[in-house]
């Protein structure tokens, strides 16, 4: 005896889907964790106070006061599209310039905002310098700029890790031949 | 003789049975993807663009903090502030969030912990700084400056 087979209607299925789909469309916000990371110095106290002194020649100075106006090396600059051609050559000196680094290893990038200065100036500025040196990284590495930042996002692997090492130019002490060595100071009183 | 009918009209229906299917797979896609907000913001959010942009892989890692003007100005007034969560939090209270937030990683990946900062293209330097104060003194020192994709120029 034949049982009657139950059936489930669903011709409502992709009415339900669609609900569903609709749902999540409106709900969604595709996560944006993307952006300019960098790393904080240790906390004032934990680091005596010692005088380390830099040469002048070494440091390639960048200021921004509170009416977001741009200062480098001492000269104004209102057109920023070769900022970064500078700090790359400043960076890849290796003393050929005397009035520039020694080497990338002293080189040091000092970026000095006032507490007025804008974010978006800030931003702007900052993608600029770590521009210059992931640009240097990437051309030894051999791989593109976007390249070089996806495998410096991603260090678990040993491939990338050894790409990384190579951009930076690792040495066998763990020293490293091209450190970004950007320093951020406390911004100036002077609006806010 | 037999009769004709007539020209045979060809079918034009589009087969729509796997239609399901296809809705599906967007809704798995969305379902995916999809990341719900716990927090309602309540600080301007005009997020400056760059081009550098580097990604952050692991989301577990990610404390988020906004700063911005705040969107009711009536109640709140006009100075930038500081949100993380559901509340505005003062300088002096982020090395405690902070500590709160690092508790809740697994002990072997604390000290990978981001702070994304979320700052509205109008804030000044100056809260930004004093906000990276507190982070160092609570030594949650990667941080990242969430922007978006500039989209000129390679």
């Amino acid at each position: 005896m034949a049982r009657a087979t139950p059936e489930i209607p669903n011709a409502s299925m992709a009415d339900i889907a669609f609900l569903l789909l609709t749902f999540f469309l409106v709900t969604t916000t595709i996560a944006n964790d993307r952006g300019l990371s960098i790393q904080l110095p240790p906390p004032p106290e934990a680091v005596p106070p010692t005088d380390v002194k830099v040469s002048e020649h070494n440091m390639f100075k960048i200021q921004i006061n509170s009416s977001d106006a741009l200062l480098v090396e001492g000269e104004p600059m209102s057109d920023v599209s070769g900022l970064k051609e500078m700090i790359k050559k400043f960076i890849t000196n290796y003393g050929a310039d005397p009035l520039s680094s020694d080497s990338p290893e002293k080189a040091i990038v000092s970026y000095k905002t006032d507490r007025g200065t804008s974010h978006k100036r800030f931003i702007e500025i900052l993608d600029i310098i770590q521009g210059a040196y992931y640009d240097v990284y990437a051309d030894r590495a051999g791989v593109t700029n976007a390249r070089w930042r996806e495998i410096s996002s991603d260090l678990g692997n040993p491939e990338n890790q050894a790409i990384y090492d190579k951009g930076r130019g690792k040495r066998p002490d763990g020293t490293v031949e091209i450190p970004m060595q950007l320093s951020i100071a406390e911004p100036t009183k002077v609006g806010n | 003789m037999g009769k004709f009918k007539g020209k045979i009209k060809p079918k034009q229906e589009i087969p729509t049975s796997s239609m399901p299917d296809v809705v599906f797979m967007l809704l798995f896609f969305f379902m995916v993807t999809t990341e719900l907000r716990e927090t309602a913001i309540d600080v301007q959010q005009r997020i400056p663009e760059a081009t550098q942009l580097r990604k952050l892989l692991r989301k577990s890692l990610v404390t988020n903090l906004y700063i911005g003007e705040p969107r009711k100005i009536e109640q709140f007034g006009k100075e930038p502030k500081i949100q993380v969560d559901d509340q505005f939090i003062e300088p002096k209270d982020i090395l405690l969030w902070v500590n709160r937030q690092r508790d809740m990683i697994p002990e072997n990946e604390r000290d990978q912990m981001t702070v994304s900062l979320k700052v509205d293209s109008e804030s000044k330097r100056g809260i930004i700084a004093d906000v990276e104060t507190e982070l160092r003194k609570a030594n949650a020192r990667k941080i990242l400056y969430t922007t978006l994709a500039k989209k000129e120029e390679k």
